[in-house]
């Protein structure tokens, strides 16, 4: 099982081309600007309803978007993405 | 667990550096083990010991220099991507007769082959992009 982690918006091809190959039981982490997938309305928002989804807190705070944060999106700090790299068994970065 | 961290980002233009630094801080404090930080493509602008960031901002090369240093990292900078973008140690820039160097104490310049290396002996390889 693979954690993917996304730090371009979704105006960025990144988070589409992730979820083209993403596999069953595999993770997104958002991170940076991929952060902006994580609210509502989000472009992606059905897609990610089907799989499991962390954003990275901190990133969130950043862009003032912490009361926006879609349903179902689980945030981490940076403690918790150290966990779930250790978690997942490799980890694929889409930048 | 033994991780590697590879940076792409440079400092100032790509957040990948700052992600990168609260994550390796966060692996030490998970108590896990950092085996490389790889600095490849514009991460190697991380490695300058000449950057002088206003008083007021964080001084991001030297955040790494000293975080290196205090946890006896091994941190390897792709020697092409370097010298092709003005970081350069010493012994390089006796050899391409340039008047200084800009290294930082910790870094050492060397192959893409320490990628590789790091992602066979780490147990997770981590890629933080520009």
């Amino acid at each position: 099982m693979i954690l993917h982690t996304i730090n371009k918006s979704p105006q960025h091809s990144a988070i589409s081309a992730c979820l083209r190959i993403i596999g069953k039981g595999s993770a997104i982490l958002l991170i940076e600007d991929g952060v902006y997938a994580a609210i509502s309305p989000s472009p992606f928002h059905n897609q990610l309803c089907d799989l499991k989804i962390y954003a990275l807190e901190a990133d969130i705070k950043a862009r003032g978007l912490s009361d926006k944060v879609l349903p179902g999106i689980e945030t981490v700090d940076y403690q918790g993405f150290v966990a779930l790299t250790a978690q997942y068994d490799s980890v694929q970065s889409w930048f | 667990m033994i991780f590697s961290l590879a940076i792409y980002g440079a400092p100032y233009a790509s957040q990948a550096p700052d992600t990168a630094y609260q994550f390796a801080n966060a692996v030490i404090a998970s108590g896990h083990k950092i085996h490389r930080i790889f600095f490849y493509m514009d991460g190697v602008q991380n490695a300058t010991k000449l950057a002088s960031p206003p008083q007021d901002e964080a001084d991001i090369p030297a955040r790494w220099s000293r975080f290196i240093l205090d946890h006896q990292i091994d941190a390897v900078v792709c020697i092409a991507a370097a010298l092709r973008r003005g970081v350069i140690n010493e012994e390089e820039a006796n050899r391409y007769d340039k008047p200084s160097s800009n290294l930082a104490e910790g870094f050492t310049l060397s192959g893409l082959g320490q990628l590789v290396e790091a992602g066979i002996e780490s147990d997770r390889l981590v890629t933080f992009g520009y």
